[in-house]
């Protein structure tokens, strides 16, 4: 799922000081599965808004709505009988989320509530880690299925490079080496062999590098 | 056992402290109390199996929450006694009231609950 | 010979080659490279200019290299490929090569969080093995990355490093294999503290016959003391230096520890130059250039072979 991290109290109570009325919108997916922005967060957000400023004698209204998600039309569509009675739309889906509420809402100012990070996967409760990095021509039947773009932190194609340190990567001890993980996993898979081949430089264009992208599937189209 | 403690401590009974998670506490504080406290079973003697130990977690997170909100932390306590331990619990009971009395009323009006979605 | 370059000539004739490095400084003034410079003048067959090393901001290696060539230097251009994309590391290396330099040590580079600018974007469009076939594509084949013409092959000789110390062990000599296949001539190994591991992984590397078709040049780096002995064993990634050697340094009286620290110095060249692959020292004595003369004179290596 795409992961988010939620952005401190304090940086949104700046970005809501001049307002009142706010409708804060959760997404019941991605960012509920890595309990940033699903419905209970909304609530604890809105609790927190409304703590804090009631403890400084101000008000703020705050209205609770939860969508199945907001990277949809349809979905997005379901808060249009009451958006005009807020002044300022808070949104806790991913980035891809907010900006099309904000698409939506042309008139409304759309305030992030989240960070959005990465693609990634749920270790254990509690703890999510990246896997990938949306790189648009995916290697992983190359490198026992774990990907060098992603998981190493200087994405090199023929790693591993001299500051592999007992499987951890020289950036953070807690981070596993990436070319520690695809070399075990090549060596279970007695595929050692493609450790030798020498992986060409990538092509980027598939990737941000390339600019903005779009899939388009012209037998879906209406 | 007939014991008595301080009539300012009103309490909610739960099946177990796991009931309890961080809204139902956030929004106790909406309300305007001045203090909350969890009473679980002792660490080990759950009934659920773990249940306190969700909640001795949880009410560390949203002491936190307080912090950031401006209201403290402190505010907010979890105690671990047995059922059997009715001296305790009004002990407890007394301590609480104390150190919320130290730190005075909730700056938070009660009158602003209306707007929850 | 492929290339102008003094190690290449030296390896050609059966010579032990000794290189050292000038780190450039985090400033515009070309006299520190000069001094720097002079204190190695006669002492080394080529030297190595770092590249942003650990990710500091300082003199590009590029313009350090040039000024130490003026002063008749062989000298070699470390690249790497932290801080470039594939468009301005070719424009470089044709830059290098126009400049008459002759040398190129391909590095992937280390991470910018370890210098004085970590929120920087890093680039990593290559790794260094991509680095090093780059390179041998444009001199050998005249040919860019993109597939089109190089009018005006860069010459150059092509060196990497490599970490016999890093983990995972097995598969270091692996890794050189892989250098040497896209087209690594000479490589330069991170300090060796820990000899019986060097020797480990060179009957690995000559089991491959890796060292008939590439130049090893054993790296080494003097103690200043047991308290540099010990951040390089704890702090510094990669790095194995055997208690026994931390102990050794501890024995002896504060004073005489820098002296102490040489001499390991020196007795690890005179054992490296008995294993047979290895053809060369390098001697990084960071921020201590004034030893190396007197390390290479006591090792029994100078006087150097002028062409």
């Amino acid at each position: 799922m795409i992961v988010a991290n939620r952005k401190s109290l304090e940086e949104i109570l700046a970005m809501l000081k001049p307002y009142k009325k706010v409708l804060l919108l959760g997404c019941n997916e991605c960012v509920t599965v890595c309990a940033t922005g699903g419905e209970r967060e909304v609530g604890v957000l809105a609790s927190e808004l409304r703590l804090s400023r009631s403890k400084d004698g101000q008000e703020i209204e705050v209205k609770e709505h939860t969508l199945e998600r907001q990277c949809d039309h349809e979905y997005i569509d379901q808060v249009r009988p009451f958006v005009g009675d807020y002044e300022v739309i808070l949104s806790m889906a991913c980035g891809a989320g907010i900006q099309y509420v904000a698409e939506k809402y042309r008139t409304k100012i759309v305030l992030p509530a989240v960070n959005t990070s990465f693609l990634g996967v749920t270790l254990e409760q509690g703890v999510w880690s990246e896997r990938c990095q949306g790189c648009g021509s995916c290697i992983l039947d190359q490198t026992g299925g774990i990907c060098p773009v992603a998981r190493c932190a200087k994405s090199l194609l023929n790693g591993p490079c001299g500051g592999s340190s007992n499987g951890k990567c020289e950036v953070d001890k807690e981070i596993d080496c990436g070319w520690q993980l695809i070399i075990d996993r090549l060596k279970e898979l007695g595929q050692m062999d493609r450790y030798e081949e020498i992986i060409p430089v990538k092509d980027w264009t598939t990737s941000r590098d390339g600019g903005p992208r779009k899939r388009i599937r012209e037998d879906l189209r209406l | 056992m007939r014991l008595n403690y301080p009539t300012n401590v009103k309490i909610v009974k739960v099946p177990c402290t796991g009931r309890v998670d961080n809204l139902l506490i956030l929004h106790a504080f909406e309300s305007g109390v001045d203090g909350v406290y969890l009473a679980g079973c002792l660490e080990g003697e759950c009934h659920f199996l773990r249940g306190n130990l969700r909640a001795k977690k949880r009410v560390q997170y949203v002491k936190g929450l307080l912090d950031e909100v401006g209201l403290g932390g402190a505010r907010l306590e979890m105690y671990n006694m047995s059922s059997a331990q009715g001296q305790r619990f009004a002990e407890v009971a007394r301590e609480m009231t104390e150190k919320i009395r130290a730190l005075g009323p909730s700056p938070v009006k009660k009158s602003r609950v209306e707007s929850r979605g | 010979m492929k290339t102008r370059s003094n190690i290449e000539r030296i390896l050609e004739s059966g010579g032990f080659v000794v290189t050292s490095e000038c780190g450039p400084p985090r400033g515009a003034d070309a006299e520190v490279i000069r001094k720097k410079g002079g204190l190695l003048k006669g002492v080394v067959d080529a030297v190595n200019v770092t590249d942003n090393q650990t990710s500091v901001v300082r003199m590009s290696s590029l313009s350090a290299c040039l000024i130490l060539k003026e002063m008749g230097f062989d000298p070699i251009l470390q690249m790497v490929c932290r801080d470039r994309n594939r468009i301005a590391i070719q424009s470089d290396i044709l830059g290098a090569a126009a400049l008459g330099i002759n040398n190129i040590l391909c590095l992937s580079g280390d991470h910018q969080k370890f210098g004085d600018h970590s929120r920087a974007k890093n680039v990593f469009d290559m790794d260094s093995i991509q680095l090093i076939n780059t390179v041998k594509t444009m001199r050998d084949d005249g040919k860019f990355l993109g597939g089109e013409e190089v009018k005006g092959k860069p010459v150059l000789f092509i060196g990497a490093a490599e970490n016999p110390f890093a983990d995972p062990f097995e598969i270091r000599a692996a890794r050189l294999g892989k250098k040497v296949k896209a087209g690594c001539e000479f490589i330069q190994t991170q300090c060796i503290y820990n000899i019986e591991r060097f020797v480990k992984w060179m009957e690995m590397v000559r089991d491959r016959g890796l060292h008939e078709r590439c130049a090893i040049l054993g790296g080494v780096t003097p103690f200043k003391s047991v308290g540099m002995a010990r951040y390089m064993k704890n702090s510094v990634p990669g790095m194995d230096v055997p208690d026994g050697m931390i102990e050794r340094m501890k024995g002896v009286a504060k004073e005489k520890q820098s002296e102490e620290g040489i001499k390991i110095c020196v007795e690890t060249i005179q054992r490296l130059r008995e294993i047979p692959g290895v053809r060369g020292i390098h001697i990084m004595a960071i921020e201590w250039e004034e030893k190396v003369v007197e390390i290479a004179k006591t090792a029994g290596l100078l006087p150097r072979p002028q062409p």
